[in-house]
């Protein structure tokens, strides 16, 4: 049994650094950003220099990237590169 | 009422035949076509299979990456020609009155490409509207020209003009009038299409607009040819910084010629074929010749609109002699859509260029493919057939018309006080 437990956490944690991966290959690729700049605190609009639009086309390419639909009220609260990925995190099967 | 008088100080082009203006007066003077197999998407399913596309061009020399990504086509070519033209004209942003700059950008259909791949998109996903939020600003015409204004900081008179083929000459000539008026001091004035996609090559040849002269691509834009089958698409751009006299006098500015005049009329006939006795093409040419207030004689050139159709090329002729009376055979005629194809909205922008290089060098380009006379043209007139000539050019005219009857035609004369 703990065997599985460990190796479902594995699986988690691999699960949580893809998303996280691919969610900053897409800011990176749509805000035109450098990595080092996308880190978890950095916000959208005010540290990747997005502006209403950019935000909304990064919530698409989430929303299609991982095959979910973000609801608006949803999509609202997702301003930071963190808070992108854990709803991500928490939200993909 | 004194007008002010407005001259050309810059210029830009990015074109089928030279990715800048240096380059495409080298193409024009040397006879050079920009027709090949189109390279943007798979033609196998399409009449027409070639183009007169930009060649070498990568948008990320010019633009970063990000901003590029938000444009269509038609606005990244729009940004080069300008970058071109201001650099030319050497324009000190600090000594400008940024509220007497402004943008007037014509375009023929505008962000075509990002309409057509939207729309894909969105019938190939079950119909589920999930339009990109940039699909509406990349596609609308006068964002080119609102994307001038936001990089130049030009907060005078700003917006685009849209006439078909006609469209950046529509530009100039109200570029011409606000400056003329006071309303401006100086504009980037042209136009930018981007239209050889599915959509554009498809459209165009379900009218039967288009050559389809597939086995020979680099002869198909053969205008007053007798074998003329229609015009070939171009695509690309053409800028031109246009300031009140004393303004670019004053800061010591290189003045290319003057802008004197610009005429404007409608067919009043039928949505796409020219009327068979010219008379809108004589009423803009007329109206033209009045505004600038010279007589027919003092004509040297006309960069015609030309476009290798088999009604159009017949009319336009008809009409120059009408206008010009015998005066006809001393001018030279040329049509460089012979080398360029036919760049929609942005034709009147690269072939006022033309004439402005025309009363540079002292040369008109020739119009190439020239092969068998056309005996229902009147061939006593001098169409620059083959190969450039020398000549005096201290005026010269471009005509521009486009589908739904619009007639354009603006006049460039040498400066000389």
């Amino acid at each position: 049994m703990h065997f599985f437990a460990e190796y479902f956490n594995y699986l988690k944690i691999k699960k949580m650094s893809e998303i996280a991966q691919k969610v900053k290959g897409i800011i990176i690729d749509k805000l035109g950003v450098e990595e080092s700049e996308v880190t978890p605190e950095a916000s959208f609009t005010n540290d990747l220099g997005a502006d209403s639009l950019d935000t909304v086309e990064l919530i698409m390419e989430f929303e299609k990237e991982f095959n979910i639909s973000i609801p608006d009220d949803q999509a609202e609260n997702i301003a930071t590169v963190g808070q992108a990925i854990s709803y991500l995190e928490e939200n993909v099967k | 009422m004194n007008l002010r008088r407005v001259v050309v100080t810059g210029l830009g082009a990015l074109t089928p035949i030279g990715n800048n203006t240096q380059s495409y007066w080298e193409g024009l003077s040397n006879g050079v076509s920009g027709a090949a197999p189109i390279t943007k998407f798979d033609t196998e399913k399409f009449r027409t299979k070639f183009a007169c596309e930009i060649k070498g061009f990568n948008v990320q020399e010019y633009l970063d990456r990000k901003e590029a990504r938000k444009m269509d086509p038609f606005t990244q070519y729009a940004m080069v020609v300008a970058q071109e033209a201001m650099e030319d004209a050497a324009i000190d942003l600090d000594k400008v009155n940024l509220d007497k700059a402004g943008v007037i950008w014509g375009s023929g259909i505008g962000g075509l490409w990002s309409f057509q791949e939207e729309v894909k998109n969105y019938a190939n996903n079950d119909c589920t509207p999930r339009f990109n939020p940039f699909f509406i600003p990349k596609m609308i015409i006068d964002i080119s020209a609102g994307y001038l204004s936001i990089k130049y900081g030009f907060r005078g008179p700003n917006f685009s003009t849209v006439s078909a083929c006609a469209s950046s000459t529509n530009a100039l000539i109200d570029a011409m009038n606000y400056i003329k008026l006071g309303y401006m001091d100086i504009a980037i004035s042209g136009g930018s299409e981007a239209s050889v996609t599915e959509a554009g090559i498809g459209g165009f040849n379900a009218m039967k607009a288009l050559s389809e002269r597939n086995d020979d691509p680099s002869t198909a834009s053969r205008p007053f040819d007798k074998d003329r089958d229609g015009f070939v698409l171009g695509e690309g751009a053409g800028a031109l910084i246009l300031e009140e006299y004393e303004h670019a006098k004053a800061r010591g500015a290189k003045i290319y010629a003057e802008l004197i005049g610009g005429g404007m009329s409608a067919d009043a006939h039928h949505i796409t074929a020219p009327h068979p006795k010219g008379l809108g093409v004589i009423t803009v040419m007329k109206s033209a010749l009045a505004n600038a207030g010279l007589a027919p004689e003092t004509m040297d050139y006309i960069n015609v609109h030309g476009t290798s159709t088999p009604l159009g090329d017949l009319s336009e002729s008809m009409a120059i002699r009408k206008v010009f009376g015998e005066h006809a055979y001393n001018l030279n005629i040329s049509s460089t859509k012979s080398m360029t194809g036919h760049l929609l909205g942005s034709a009147g922008a690269i072939e006022a260029i033309a004439c402005l290089l025309a009363i540079e060098n002292q040369v008109v380009p020739p119009t190439i493919n020239h092969f068998t006379d056309d005996e229902a043209l009147d061939n006593k007139l001098n169409f620059t057939f083959g190969k450039a000539q020398h000549r005096t050019v201290d005026v010269a005219m471009s005509n521009t018309f486009g589908f739904g009857g619009h007639n354009t035609s603006i006049i460039f004369r040498k400066l000389n006080d």
